[in-house]
């Protein structure tokens, strides 16, 4: 048996070592130009810029280095101050509102009712428009001249007046509701999922143990969803931090600078104004802000694996 | 690779173009934005004069988004050496593409067409970069114009006005009759574009050059730039609540419809009224912004000319900056445009009103000192410093409870940090 086994093998040695060399490299093969587009298209550029975020690069890149001078510069910079602050409002309402919006619908839907999938679908759809779509249609309801204030006094209530957008105190606000608006169903889509994953038999033993409804979701139900929660908000504070489109559609940063978060400043400054340095810099700040969420979420995310 | 795409482009333009091919003449390639309306129509001429001298002509695909993304590339074909022959670029850019070694010089073009007799001295110094020519002028805007409704100012019984306390007496009027007094669009371009012609108002020619042109910071932290704030606040209480993020022809739309009495915008708001068939001097006027009678506030649009190396190239490039300025060319564009000719020796009678008057005020601030560069349209200071100062201006009318004192020392810094 040994014997007359081993020469077949023996002849088909060559070409099953080609192939299975083949097999060893095609897959690195294919995904290899994949890694080198990412690795200088992602990580190339990121660490060009953070280079040029330390020379005083105008409108185009130079190679002056002048230290933390544009880092000074932005510190100083009202402007970046505010759009600073308009992010922590708005990512900070914006991740928020999302999460109870998303989780409370979420546990209706888990309800059992009827028509679930059609329900679900037309709170999910906002997430299938462009935030440009979004933008445009919220400015247009909220314009106080054509929208909902317009409406209202057309209908003959004519004291009601709703001039967020184009208060320069409350602007940020209107782009909150906007984003809240398209991003909650994707939230509450992410959530269901979760629910529908935990064990009945837990929700079952629970009730013969006589807990209320409310009681069997906040004690047991949503804490077993901690990873949904991780991954919401990671997403979440990723469309936040990059968020760019929905100003620019909804008020251009006004009125003023109102409403300027700080991908609007670095396109303003880098494009618009010929001063990379500083948009560099500014860009360097939002990676930072963004690694300052996603180190510690990777962190705890590969310990719980080391766990199981 | 851009080599083989321009190979690649080349070959596509010559079989696209076959008859103008085989005369062997230059190709220009042009960067602009006028894609629509009345310079669109502008520009094809241009084309179709550049086309009878036997050369070809290649549009710059421009994709929008104010021109950014047009920058953007044209950025990065002049450092891979591949530029184009020309590229709509103005005011203190047309210098800072210069100090950067992509221009080419004019000065064969300007000394045979003798464009300094044509072109006043405070204009042609934007298109020169060390004594010579770098790029060729178009036009001529004038923005300090203030556009006015004369049925609502008929109704109310008033007169346009030329100072401002005279603006803010007719504003209250029209005001208590319910009329809104100022057209304006919240954008900071436009807001600027107000702030600008109450600086040139309250600070006169030569401080408003100190201020914006020389950054002379004892003119900008001053009491009387401080007294400009009051005033541009002032202005701009007669503009109505739901003002912010409207495009400006929205607002010359309120004056053309007499929602609005007047509007503080550049002679481009005349291509509006035209477009709903008005009659300048009848159905609609056009003054000196209140307190600038016979004051200029200049905004050019040029061509900047970038280095090439093809002979025929060149020799084309040549040609269009020769065309632009002739006079044939300078009126067909000048009349679709809403601007002036940017040459003093010009016949104006095929100009409506508005241009006459506007030409009139050219020559003789040109002559008396009172043509200043515009900073809110880029040609005054670079665009670093001028956005510096549109985010003052726009912070402070958008505030609740604006501060001119606060403001003025914003200005202060937000020049000195951009220096």
């Amino acid at each position: 048996m040994e014997h007359t086994q081993s020469r077949p093998a023996g002849v088909a040695k060559a070409p099953s070592g080609l192939m299975d060399g083949l097999q060893r490299w095609l897959p690195k093969l294919v995904v290899a130009p994949t890694f080198i587009l990412i690795g200088i298209g992602i990580y190339g550029y990121m660490l060009w810029t953070g280079v040029l975020s330390f020379t005083n690069s105008s409108f185009l890149p130079s190679y002056d280095f002048v230290g933390l001078a544009q880092y000074a510069k932005l510190m100083e910079s009202e402007r970046w101050l505010v759009a600073s602050r308009n992010l922590a409002i708005f990512g900070g309402l914006f991740i928020g509102i999302c999460l109870l919006i998303g989780v409370v619908l979420a546990i209706f839907l888990d309800q059992r009712i009827r028509q679930e999938g059609a329900i679900r679908t037309i709170y999910l759809y906002p997430m299938a428009l462009s935030m440009i779509v979004t933008g445009t249609v919220w400015r247009w309801i909220l314009n106080p001249r054509l929208g909902l204030e317009k409406l209202m006094h057309d209908w003959g209530w004519s004291s009601f007046s709703f001039d967020w957008l184009v208060n320069s105190d409350f602007a940020i606000y209107t782009i909150v509701m906007a984003a809240v608006w398209q991003a909650s169903g994707f939230v509450m889509a992410l959530f269901l999922a979760g629910l529908r994953g935990v064990d009945s038999s837990i929700i079952r033993a629970a009730r013969v143990d006589g807990a209320s409804l409310p009681v069997i979701y906040w004690k047991i139900i949503l804490p077993s969803l901690r990873p949904v929660f991780f991954s919401s908000v990671m997403v979440l504070a990723h469309i936040a931090i990059k968020s760019f489109d929905l100003v620019m559609a909804m008020t251009a940063g006004g009125p003023g600078y109102s409403t300027d978060l700080p991908a609007v400043f670095m396109y303003a400054h880098t494009f618009t104004r010929g001063q990379m340095g500083l948009g560099s810099a500014s860009a360097m700040l939002m990676l930072g802000a963004i690694l300052a969420l996603l180190v510690p979420y990777l962190y705890s995310e590969l310990r719980e694996k080391r766990h199981d | 690779m851009n080599t083989f795409k321009r190979h690649l482009t080349a070959l596509a333009v010559s079989a696209a173009l076959m008859p103008a091919a085989a005369l062997q003449a230059g190709e220009v390639e042009v960067l602009h934005w006028w894609t629509a309306g009345g310079e669109a129509r502008a520009a094809a001429a241009l084309k179709e004069m550049m086309e009878e001298q036997g050369h070809s002509w290649k549009d710059f695909a421009v994709a929008g988004g104010g021109g950014e993304a047009a920058m953007t590339v044209l950025k990065t074909r002049a450092v891979s050496g591949n530029p184009p022959a020309a590229a709509q670029i103005k005011g203190l850019d047309i210098r800072e593409w210069a100090e950067l070694g992509f221009l080419t010089s004019l000065d064969s073009v300007a000394d045979a067409e003798n464009w300094d007799q044509l072109i006043p001295p405070r204009i042609s110094d934007v298109m020169k970069y060390e004594g010579e020519y770098v790029a060729v002028p178009v036009n001529v805007h004038r923005v300090n114009w203030l556009w006015v409704n004369p049925e609502v100012m008929d109704d109310v019984g008033v007169e346009v006005p030329t100072t401002l306390d005279e603006f803010f007496e007719v504003a209250d009027k029209l005001q208590a009759e319910g009329y809104i007094p100022l057209a304006h669009g919240g954008q900071p371009w436009q807001d600027a574009t107000v702030f600008d012609a109450v600086a040139l108002a309250q600070l006169g020619p030569d401080d408003y050059r100190k201020a914006f042109v020389d950054h002379d910071m004892n003119v900008i932290n001053s009491d009387r730039m401080e007294e400009v704030f009051t005033q541009f606040a002032k202005v701009m209480s007669y503009v109505d609540d739901d003002a912010a993020g409207r495009d400006w022809n929205t607002a010359t739309g309120m004056v053309i419809r007499g929602e609005a009495a007047m509007q503080i915008m550049g002679d481009w708001a005349k291509g509006e009224f035209s477009a709903a068939e008005l009659t300048p001097g009848e159905d609609y006027l056009c003054a000196p912004a209140p307190g600038t009678t016979g004051q200029f506030t200049f905004n050019v649009d040029s061509f900047a000319m970038f280095s090439l190396t093809e002979d025929e190239d060149i020799q084309a490039q040549k040609d269009l900056a020769r065309t632009i300025l002739e006079p044939e060319f300078q009126t067909l564009f000048n009349q679709n445009k809403g601007s002036i000719p940017v040459r003093t020796d010009m016949d104006m009678s095929a100009f409506d009103a508005c241009a006459q008057a506007s030409m009139e005020t050219f020559k003789a601030s040109a002559e008396d000192g009172g043509l200043v560069p515009s900073f809110s349209h880029g040609l005054a200071t670079t665009s670093y410093i001028q956005g510096q100062i549109f985010d003052v201006v726009t912070n402070f009318v958008n505030s609740n409870n604006p501060d001119p004192a606060k403001a003025t020392d914003q200005l202060a810094a937000a020049i000195q940090s951009a220096m």
